[in-house]
Parts: structure tokens; C-alpha cells; sequence
């Protein structure tokens, strides 16, 4: 049996913490120099973390992990245990793998490998690794099918099954991952990447327990959360009470062209936080709608990038209250699509800023772009073979007290750095004729917001292009008075001339010939403060630099 | 000639400017330490010449500098005009679509090229090398006129692609020299023929950015050495370690970026292998920071960029330096969670620790080291400050840090020492257990102002074997730049499948490559033993974008280099192996790019010329004993002047050893020799005695 916990000394705590976080990130480090797909290599959509042995809750996670996920995998370590305690034969030397965004958070591409680390015969926690595998089947390759109705149009879905039984891989089940997907020696090469990380992980763990003894690292995990805990109670205590209301809308669900909407009502009493989002749209039949457990860490995402000192663990979440009713577009369940989880969890980030804008306007950030921009364009070779080219774009942070919104960077919700353009123009038969910054796409204010970008790309040989994005129709809002950033703009080349897509921001399999050009002309972020009190001498250099033209759009 | 035998290694730091002489035909040596000019860093290094004797007897001169790193640091470099493919001119401003940290949005990014500043030309060249349209000549006249008419000083020229065929860069190149007056042009595929624009990019432009800067420092300084009748080779030593002629540092100047911190690295390394310990953490406590550097086999570990300042990327092999934020000025405190924060944020030299008494009153690393006494309030290093205010440190270490965690100010004292200690053996462990080396192989090699003073914790934490303090660590730049070997590094993407490989047509690229590279270091015009060649593949799996470095066993010889697919086979999978636990049969490997450095060897620096003279003892290097705290209680400690010790001596912990740049803690339980060759040899009291018997 593990001893009962022993509390470290403030000191032991401290280098613990350090130690313990070291891991984490070593484990990232590891899939990213190994994984196969750049979304993990270069984008670093991969997280991973500790566990608690009993609920899952997240106990330590790493720096570098991607911010999304790490609100999410307590929910996917629950899943596991959940399974588990069904089936009651959970083993040393097991690893679980699955990809359900019902039960974890998310959506399909994501697979998580849950492994149990035992000391002492008994189980002390738990350490997993998620990352976004490039293609799992489905309509659309890259799996972004913006016409989904169902999840099993966007890939297929394994739930939490045995990957590894007594340090032996399943090759079985291998196999049938590699059966299903367009490109099996590139998840093939993403899963070796997250074991190795979880190697890496156990056998640092052990060093780092051998050293200490598992008294004392269980209660340095239980120290973490209630450390966690306190600053998320002084960092809510700071805010005025009340409640507070914002809303904001999604384009549509890619179905049917009509807005949906994400409303909020967050209260705060005392050093506690209510987040309803009970006035929200429901459940959409397109790929746009949320679990529970992707709503929570998008809240969780949202609150770390306001309250940036307290720690990602379990603890910091004990004083929020979160409403979400289910069979909503946050709160949905199978087989509702979720492909497009992250376009539902940017408003979401959004939403908390205005609302709390309005209860601190001192530490207000405008809206940053909002929208992933999922753009695929595949294909065939001249020599025959098969190409799948995909990736996320970027644009604008909001305006905030301290700066102007930074140029070109990348969602909230990720760390994502893009592949360069000659990566890309090396594997894939296209060439880029723009890669550049999109004047007047920021919001004005005092502090204006950071510049979209324009991306035009040319097909050398014929391509079925797909796009999954938002903010066509509403910008990102600006806020004390700064204006709104412009909206996401797609367009590609016919025979007829240009074209734009029925759904706005979404659109499947376009037949572009060989020689035209799509066009993604991506939003800014909204301003902060009242445009009237810009410096004369920033407004100056923001003509120069040709930042805002003054042309009428 | 007796001339070319001397020898001097400036090393021109923010405050002082450290000089070291070696004349190889008297086997004799000598140091100067002056003021540093910030501003006018010449009138420094020019006095502290002065001290060494008559400048025009030198042989040669080798300096590292940091002008160039702090032109970067403080944006002070010069208005860079840049010509471009058309569509592709923000690509230095957008980065790689990153933010400054993972969690909070705010804050901003200025490129070092105005927007404005870069201008763009039709012309293109494909993946593969395909040139879709080619430049025009008179478009690229037109576009430096117009920047010249702006007000450009550099200019840089980047076109996308021209990694894989520089001939449309090389055109332009051609154009703009035409029209730009001077030699201030940095052209991307000379620079870095690397794949990746934005890295691309970001080195050749802060290249630019550098040339007149660094230029009219090194014009500056070749005029007053002339001036001295100084007749001899002058040399910069890189950011890789290396020495490189001036003439390459004003083509190359952004390879100077970490010119200071690399001499110190490289000294460490020769003193460490010397005194029989080739692996070691080299780690530099400043006042801010902590440089950790890893040496295996006696050889520097090379990282292939770093990012000087967010945005500002630059991609030239380098020492790799980890740093973190925890020096003698970080600030302690107890956050809101009730936890012991030790920086990263610090302050600095100025005001100081609490104890320099020049306004800060939050507690700091150095103010816990002056409170439990391992610090001299009486006689502080540096020359500065006539003594240390210990009531003032200890008063705030009880206010920020004792009374939030309810311990008295020596409890409260060394908390924050042990927290920095562990941040310290973090960083040690990253580098050295986190790529696989087992730390009881290895020993610390501390220097800079503080780094001897924790060299005992970083022993325990990390399970190191032992610390090696170096007799001089206050010269350990300027040691460095006299031992430095001289090095040149290239590198050229290849993209390759290694299935079906021509290796005849590799052959050839590596062999003339080899050739180029050894052109530029004999060029240097120091004298060299030999000079080596080395090549490695940047090489990965078809599919994915990472790569690991594969050192190829091959020379060039007799025109050839002999490789083989199955030469490159094995050594790829395992240099795989050492990184990632698993290979993956069955998928192709690719390689990316070809790395070839030439490097000559300098003739060997006989070190046992820093040993102490004969005739010390340990007793005549007593000097009394203080009360030091350690762990709980206080120690009547043993003080020492560590440079009047002999050869031999050992002194058991708890002891302080004192020098006039640095103050070492010999811990209990541990114990310090000299070595033959002056060093102090830090490791457990048992273990010694073990040995010894």
C-alpha cells in the first residue's frame, strides 16, 4: 500500500514542483523531436501530465503543453478509470489508447494513451499523452469535415481499450488503426512518439520517487492543488461581485447558415465563480458542438490567460461552479460531430473575456481572431501517389492594457507555431504567392488590436480543397470603446472567376485546377480603449508602416 | 620572432575588461583587469592591452565580445533595408505564428526591419530548385536606391527558396552591388542555405542588422592596435567556440552573438579535460541569470539556434548555453499560493541586492548568501562597495520570506538558498540527465561571480562527482579566446532520400564542401597543428519535420570521403537510438541537410603554466575563521586565501576560500584539494579519503 502522504517542507515543496514539471515537459519535448505529423512536431498539439490515482484529476502538468488539452485530460484519465473499474483488471504494464471526445474531450484526431504507474504493488497515479494524429478516417482527409452530421462521418472512434498488456503490444489492434486511416505510417510513427514520452515519463518518475519516497510526492500533488486552489480563490476575490453577461455567435454549424450562440452569465460572490452558460444555443446537427469536458477546459484555457500566476492543476477549478446544461451546443453528447471543437472553443474564450471585461476593465483583452482556419488540399501526384496538405492559419490578439494585439499569432487555446512555407512547398505540389500581413484587419482603439494575415496559395496539380473557419460573419468585438476587428475571408479561383463559400467560413471539397489559387484573408484582433486616445505618434506609424491604409474595405 | 608567441585574450564584459596574455616561448603569463568603456569599448580594450607591455610586440590578439549581442539585446543595430520575394515581406514580422508566452496574450513584437523598409521584387525558384521566373536585374537597382533614399545603412536579400537554388539571390546580389555603396549586403544563401524561410530570414537580416555595428567596432579596433605599431593577426573568437578571422566576422557578424559567454565555455572545457575530468556542466551564476553548458569528452555540445529575444531567431551552429532565471540579484518571495518563489525576477546589479543598500528592498539570492555569512560583508568581490549591509538583508529576508512561512531569518535564509540551489541542479539536470549522461560521470565546473558558492549543493542534488573550480575564474572568457581552436562552420539542405542514394554525388558535395571550409580557417592565418574536417547529416524518417544530428565516421581524403548508404544507414539509426527509444523499420530516412566544419587545432596550451608557485603552505594561506551558517546551526569556519595555497593542499569543509573575484564554499562533509595545475578540487570528504588510502 502507498504510505499516507506526507506534507513536504515549503522548500521540498518548491523543488518538487520544479522536479515534477521538469517531467511533463521532458515528455513533450520527446513527442515533438519524434512525432511524425508537423500538427504535433511543429504545431506541439500534444500535452502531457500526472493523474490522480482515484478521480483523475490533473496533479501536475507540464509548461509546453498545448492549453486546450491540459483543461482536458483529467476527463480522459476518468474515462479510463471509469472503464477500469467495469472491467476490474486494470494491471502493471498497461497502456490504454482512445480517441472518444465523448468521454475525453475534444475530438476524434486526438488520441490519448493512458498509463497506470504503480509503486509498491498498488496504484499511485496515473501519466498520459495526447496529440492530434493527422488523419482518422472519415469524409474529409485531415478529418475536418465542416458537413458532418454524425461522428462517424469524421473518422472512426475507438473507446478506451488496452493498447499495451504487460509491456506487450496489441498488434492486432494496431492493425486496425493502421487499416483506417489515410495515412497509416504517420500515425504509426505519432504513436511511438507518445510512448516514448510515456517511457520517458514512468522512468523519470520512479528516479524522482526512489529519491523521495511516495509519501512525501503524494503529498506535494495534494499541496499543488490546495496552493492552486488558494490562488484561484485571491485572483476571484479580486473582482467586484456581480453578474456579468456576454454573448457572442458562431457563424453556423456548416449545415444550416444560421448563427448559434454562446452566452454567459458569470457571477462572482465572494472568492467563489458561477459560469453559466445556460442561455447558449442548442446542440447544432453540424460538426460545431462541444462536450462538458471540452467546455471546462476551455473555460480553464480562458481564466489561466487572465490569471496567468495560478498553477495547471485540479485545485484551481474547486472554487468555479460551471452550468452547462446538457443537449447544448456546449454540453453534447454522441454522435453528435465535434470536428470542429476548436471554433466553439474560441468564442468560449472569447465570451469569458468580455464578461470579464466588464467586471475588471483595468485588465481587459479585446477578442483575439478566433477561428483555427482547418484548410485541407489534397491530391494526387503526377507519379500517382496520394498528398494531404494541412494546416492552421493565424491572425490577431486582442488590444490590452499593455500593448497593441500582437501580429500574426496563434490561438489561446494552442502553442501552435506554423510550418514554413518551404517545408510545405517540399512535400506538397503547391506554391504560395502571398504570406503576408492583412492591413485594416485589426481593431482601432487606443491600443489597436494585432494584424490578420492574407495566405494565397496555387494548386500546381488538381486539388479537392476543404475549409473549416469562422468569423465570417461577426468580427472579434473590441473592448472600453475599441473598435472590432474584420472578418475571415475565403475565396478560390474558377473558370467563372472567384468564388466564396455558401457557408461563409466553411466549405468541402472544391475542385481546384491546377494553376488557380486559393485566398485566406484571416481576421485581426479587436482594439482596446477609446480610438480617440491613440498616440498621434503610434497612429503615424501604424499609415507608414501600412498597418491600416485608410482604403475602404 | 619572439613576437608571434605572445598572445593576449580580451574578453570585454559589461563591467570589466579581462586580458590574458600567454607568451609561449617564456612559457609565462600574465592578466589585466580594466574598466570596460560601455559605448566606446575600444578605449577599455586599448588601456588593458597598455598594461600587458608594448602592444606592437603582440603576436596576435583574440577577443570575445558581446558587442554584438548587446546591439540585439538593446536594439541598437543599424536601419536594414530588405529586398524580397514579392508577397513574402512580412515573413520577418509574422515569425512562425507564435506569442510571447504559453498562458497571457498581452505584449508585442517589433521586427528589426521596418515594414516599410522591405520591399519586394517579382521572382521566384520552386521547391526543387525549378526557377519559375527569374529577377530582374534593374527591379532590384530600383529597390536599393529607394531604400538608400530612405535611409537604409545594410541590406539583406532573401528570397524564398533560394535555399534550394541561390541563383536568382545570386542575381540580385550582383544587381544590388551595383547600386549599394560598401559591402554591408547579406544575401540569405550565403548566409544560411537552409530551408526555413522565416529562420532564414530573421539570421540574415539580424546580420545586416549587425555589419555596421560590429564593422566599425572591429574598424575601430584594427585602427588602434595600427595605431599601437601592432603588426600581428586580430581575431574574434564565435558563438560555436571558434576562432574566426576579423575579415569573416564583418561578412559573418551575427556568429558572434555569443562570442563571450563561448570563450568561457571553451576555457572551462580545456582546464576540466586537463585536470581528468572531460565531462563536465559548465555553469555561469550572474547577476541575473544561471548559463549551463554541457562538455562530453572534452568537446562543447553545439545547439543549431537560439532565440536571442522573442522573434529575433538566429541559426548558426552555436555553444549551447541553457539558461535560467536565477542569479545572485533574483528576487525571493512567497506568492499568493503560500509558495517559495526564487526569481526570475531580479534586480539585477542595480539597484542590487538589498544589501548593496542602493534602494532594493526585496530580498535576493546574494542577500541569503551575506546573511548565513558565506558571503564576506567586509570585503565584497568586485571592487564596487566598501561592505555589505547584513542587517538591511536580513531584515527583508524576514519581512518577505520568514514571516509569510513562519520561519526566523537564518531559516527563512536558507530556504531561499536551497530554492535557488534547485533551480541551479534543474538546470544542471536538463542538460546532462535529461540527454542520457549518467551526473556521477560528471563534474560542475562553477565560474562567474557566484558560482563557486553553491558548488557543494549542486554535488549533492545532482549526484555530480565533484566541482572544479579553475584557479582564475574571473579570466575565463579571456582564457578562452587564447585556447580557442579555429572553426568554420556550413550548411546546405540536400533533401535526399536515402533509399537509392547517389552517394558519388554526396561524395562530392561533402568533399568540396571540406574544401571551402578548410579554405577559411587556414585563411585565419593563425598557426594550426592540423586541421579536421567534420560532416554531419541532419536526417530524419520520411514524414517527419524534427531531425537528429548524425555524425558521420568519414574523412575527406585523396578527393573522396568514402561515404556509403550503408555508412549513413548506421550511423543514422544510431544516432536515432540515443535520442528516441524506438526505430521504425520499414520507413525510408531522409536527409536534410549537410553540416561540414573545418576546424584547426591550435598547438596545445600548456596549462600547468596557471599552477601555483612553489613554496606555499596551507597554513600561510590561513586567514582566521568566521561563523558560517550551514543546514540549521551555526560553524566556526575556517577562512582561506584560495590562490596562496599549494599544490596538494586540502582543506575539509566547513571552510571559506576567498580570491580576490571569487569566494568558494567548501560544505561539511566535503572536502577541496589543489591540483597540479591550481584548480580546486570540490567532492566528498569520504570519497577522498577512500581514494587516498
Amino acid at each position: 500500500m502507498t504510505p499516507d502522504p506526507v506534507t513536504p517542507d515549503p522548500v521540498t515543496l518548491a523543488i518538487l514542483k520544479g522536479r515534477l514539471e521538469g517531467i511533463a515537459d521532458e515528455m513533450d519535448a520527446t513527442l515533438f523531436r519524434s512525432a511524425f505529423n508537423p500538427i504535433i512536431a511543429e504545431a506541439k498539439d500534444a500535452c502531457h501530465g500526472l493523474y490522480h490515482a482515484e478521480t483523475g484529476e490533473t496533479l501536475v502538468q507540464g509548461t509546453s503543453g498545448l492549453p486546450i488539452f491540459v483543461g482536458a485530460m483529467a476527463f480522459a484519465v476518468k474515462a479510463v478509470i471509469d472503464k477500469v473499474a467495469r472491467d476490474s483488471d486494470l494491471r502493471p504494464g498497461d497502456t490504454f489508447l482512445f480517441n472518444d471526445p465523448y468521454e475525453g474531450g475534444t475530438h476524434l484526431n486526438d488520441f490519448r494513451l493512458v498509463r497506470p504507474i504503480y509503486r509498491q504493488g498498488a496504484l499511485f497515479c496515473w501519466m498520459a499523452s495526447v496529440g492530434h494524429w493527422l488523419d482518422v478516417g472519415g469524409n474529409v482527409p485531415g478529418g475536418y469535415n465542416p458537413k458532418a452530421t454524425e461522428s462517424y462521418q469524421e473518422g472512426f472512434r475507438i473507446p478506451p481499450v488496452r493498447l499495451i498488456r504487460d509491456g506487450v503490444m496489441n498488434r492486432d489492434l494496431v492493425d486496425i488503426l493502421a487499416a483506417n486511416s489515410r495515412v497509416p505510417t504517420s500515425n504509426w510513427g505519432d504513436l511511438n512518439g507518445q510512448l516514448n514520452a510515456l517511457d520517458l515519463g514512468e522512468r523519470r518518475l520512479a528516479a524522482l520517487i526512489d529519491e523521495h519516497g511516495e509519501a512525501l510526492v503524494q503529498g506535494a500533488f495534494d499541496a499543488f492543488s490546495a496552493r492552486a486552489e488558494a490562488l484561484m480563490r485571491a485572483s476571484i476575490a479580486g473582482l467586484p461581485d456581480g453578474t456579468y453577461a456576454f454573448e457572442d455567435v458562431l457563424d453556423n454549424d456548416g449545415i444550416t447558415d444560421e448563427t448559434l450562440t454562446i452566452a454567459l452569465d458569470l457571477t462572482i460572490r465572494g472568492e467563489e465563480m458561477v459560469l453559466d452558460f445556460s442561455r447558449s444555443s442548442p446542440a447544432a446537427q453540424g460538426p460545431v458542438s462541444i462536450s462538458r469536458a471540452t467546455t471546462i477546459a476551455g473555460c480553464y484555457v480562458a481564466l489561466k490567460h487572465v490569471f496567468t500566476e495560478v498553477p495547471a492543476n485540479a485545485g484551481c477549478l474547486r472554487p468555479i461552479r460551471f452550468v452547462v446544461p446538457d443537449g447544448t451546443l456546449l454540453g453534447a453528447g454522441a454522435p453528435h460531430p465535434m470536428a470542429g471543437y476548436t471554433e466553439t472553443v474560441l468564442r468560449l474564450v472569447g465570451v469569458i473575456f468580455g464578461a470579464l471585461a466588464k467586471a475588471d476593465p483595468a485588465r481587459a483583452t479585446a477578442a483575439p481572431f478566433g477561428t483555427i482556419n482547418a484548410l485541407s488540399m489534397a491530391g494526387h501526384r503526377a507519379d500517382g501517389s496520394r498528398w494531404v496538405m494541412f494546416s492552421f492559419f493565424g491572425g490577431g490578439l486582442g488590444g490590452n492594457p499593455e500593448s497593441d494585439g500582437l501580429n500574426h499569432a496563434n490561438n489561446p487555446i494552442s502553442t501552435a507555431t506554423i510550418p514554413p512555407v518551404e517545408i510545405l512547398e517540399a512535400a506538397y505540389p503547391v506554391m504560395f504567392t502571398q504570406w503576408a500581413l492583412r492591413p485594416d484587419s485589426a481593431g482601432i482603439g487606443a491600443h489597436r488590436g494585432g494584424l490578420g494575415a492574407v495566405y494565397e496559395i496555387e494548386a500546381l496539380v488538381p486539388a479537392s480543397v476543404s475549409l473549416l473557419g469562422e468569423r465570417g460573419k461577426v468580427a472579434p468585438f473590441g473592448v472600453g470603446g475599441g473598435g472590432p476587428a474584420a472578418c475571415n475571408r475565403f475565396s478560390w479561383e474558377t473558370a467563372e472567376g472567384r468564388q466564396f463559400p455558401p457557408m461563409v467560413s466553411k466549405i468541402t471539397d472544391i475542385r481546384l485546377e491546377a494553376g488557380r489559387r486559393v485566398r485566406l484573408e484571416t481576421p485581426g484582433g479587436g482594439g482596446w480603449g477609446d480610438p480617440a486616445a491613440r498616440d498621434p505618434a503610434a497612429a503615424a506609424r501604424d499609415r507608414r508602416l501600412g498597418y491600416v491604409t485608410g482604403a475602404a474595405e | 620572432m619572439s613576437a608571434a608567441a605572445r598572445v593576449v585574450g580580451v574578453d570585454v564584459g559589461g563591467t570589466f575588461t579581462d586580458l590574458f596574455l600567454f607568451d609561449a616561448a617564456s612559457r609565462t603569463f600574465r592578466t589585466a583587469k580594466v574598466p570596460s568603456n560601455r559605448g566606446d569599448e575600444a578605449v577599455g580594450f586599448l588601456n588593458g592591452l597598455r598594461q600587458l607591455g608594448a602592444v606592437a610586440d603582440l603576436g596576435s590578439v583574440v577577443h570575445g565580445t558581446t558587442v554584438g549581442t548587446n546591439a540585439l539585446l538593446e536594439r541598437k543595430g543599424a536601419k536594414v533595408g530588405l529586398i524580397t520575394t514579392r508577397g513574402f515581406r512580412d515573413v520577418i514580422e509574422m515569425r512562425r505564428r507564435d506569442r510571447l508566452r504559453t498562458w497571457g496574450l498581452w505584449g508585442d513584437f517589433v521586427p528589426v526591419v521596418d515594414r516599410d523598409f522591405r520591399l519586394e521584387v517579382e521572382e521566384r525558384t520552386l521547391a526543387d530548385g525549378t526557377i519559375r521566373q527569374p529577377v530582374d536585374p534593374a527591379a532590384v537597382r530600383d529597390a536599393v536606391r529607394q531604400l538608400l533614399a530612405q535611409g537604409a545603412e545594410a541590406l539583406a536579400i532573401v528570397f524564398i527558396n533560394a535555399y534550394a537554388n541561390p541563383a536568382n539571390e545570386e542575381a540580385a546580389l550582383a544587381a544590388a552591388r551595383e547600386a549599394w555603396p560598401g559591402d554591408t549586403i547579406s544575401c540569405s544563401s550565403q548566409i544560411l542555405p537552409e530551408i526555413r524561410e522565416f529562420e532564414r530570414s530573421s539570421t540574415t537580416a539580424l546580420n545586416a542588422y549587425l555589419q555596421p555595428v560590429v564593422g566599425s567596432y572591429l574598424g575601430k579596433l584594427d585602427a588602434a592596435l595600427q595605431g599601437e605599431g601592432f603588426a600581428g593577426r586580430f581575431h574574434i573568437v564565435q558563438s560555436n567556440g571558434g576562432v574566426m578571422s576579423t575579415e569573416s566576422a564583418r561578412r559573418l557578424p551575427v556568429r558572434t552573438a555569443l562570442s563571450g559567454p563561448a570563450a568561457g565555455v571553451i576555457a572551462a572545457a580545456a582546464i576540466a579535460t586537463e585536470a581528468g575530468f572531460p565531462d563536465v556542466v559548465t555553469g555561469d551564476l550572474g547577476g541575473t541569470s544561471f548559463d549551463v553548458s554541457l562538455v562530453v569528452g572534452g568537446e562543447t555540445a553545439l545547439a543549431a539556434q537560439t532565440t536571442i529575444d522573442f522573434g529575433l531567431v538566429i541559426r548558426t551552429p552555436m555553444i549551447e548555453i541553457t539558461t535560467i532565471g536565477a542569479g545572485g540579484g533574483s528576487i525571493a518571495r512567497v506568492d499568493a499560493g503560500g509558495l517559495l518563489q526564487v526569481g526570475p525576477e531580479s534586480a539585477g546589479s542595480r539597484p542590487g541586492p538589498v544589501c548593496y543598500a542602493q534602494g532594493n528592498t526585496r530580498p535576493t539570492l546574494t542577500d541569503a548568501n551575506v546573511v548565513l555569512g558565506r558571503i564576506n560583508a567586509e570585503r565584497p568581490i568586485g571592487g564596487g562597495l566598501a561592505r555589505l549591509d547584513v542587517e538591511a538583508a536580513r531584515a527583508a529576508i524576514l519581512e518577505h520570506v520568514g514571516r509569510p512561512l513562519g520561519l526566523d531569518a537564518m531559516a527563512a535564509a536558507e530556504a531561499i538558498l536551497r530554492v535557488a540551489n534547485g533551480h541551479m541542479a534543474s538546470a544542471i539536470r536538463l542538460v546532462s540527465i535529461e540527454r542520457g549522461h549518467d551526473p556521477a560521470r560528471f563534474a560542475a565546473v562553477p565560474f562567474g561571480g557566484g558560482g563557486a558558492l553553491h558548488a557543494g549543493a549542486l554535488i549533492r542534488e545532482v549526484g555530480l562527482k565533484a566541482a572544479l573550480l579553475p584557479r582564475f575564474p574571473g579570466i575565463n572568457s579571456a582564457l578562452g579566446c587564447v585556447i580557442a581552436d579555429i572553426r568554420h562552420d556550413q550548411v546546405r539542405t540536400v533533401n535526399l532520400s536515402l533509399e537509392g542514394i547517389d552517394a558519388p554525388a554526396l561524395d562530392r558535395l561533402m568533399v568540396s564542401e571540406a574544401a571551402a571550409v578548410r579554405a577559411v580557417v587556414a585563411d585565419a592565418g593563425l598557426p594550426v597543428e592540423r586541421i579536421d574536417t567534420v560532416f554531419a547529416l541532419d536526417m530524419h524518417y520520411a514524414g517527419q519535420t524534427h531531425t537528429v544530428s548524425v555524425p558521420l565516421p568519414v574523412e575527406a581524403r585523396d578527393g573522396t570521403t568514402g561515404v556509403t548508404a550503408a555508412v549513413i544507414r548506421e550511423a543514422f539509426e544510431t544516432a536515432y537510438q540515443a535520442s528516441f527509444s524506438r526505430l521504425l523499420d520499414g520507413v525510408p530516412a531522409r536527409i536534410v541537410n549537410l553540416r561540414t566544419a573545418a576546424i584547426g587545432r591550435r598547438p596545445r596550451f600548456d596549462l600547468s603554466t596557471l599552477a601555483p608557485e612553489p613554496g606555499a603552505t596551507l597554513e600561510g594561506a590561513r586567514r582566521g575563521t568566521r561563523p558560517v551558517w550551514f543546514g540549521d546551526a551555526w560553524h566556526e569556519t575556517a577562512i582561506l586565501s584560495r590562490l596562496d595555497l599549494p599544490v596538494g593542499a586540502v582543506v575539509p569543509g566547513p571552510a571559506i576560500l576567498e580570491q580576490p573575484d571569487a569566494t568558494t564554499v567548501v560544505d561539511p562533509g566535503l572536502a577541496a584539494r589543489v591540483d597540479r595545475l591550481g584548480n580546486m578540487i570540490i567532492e566528498s570528504a569520504a570519497f577522498r579519503d577512500g581514494s587516498a588510502a
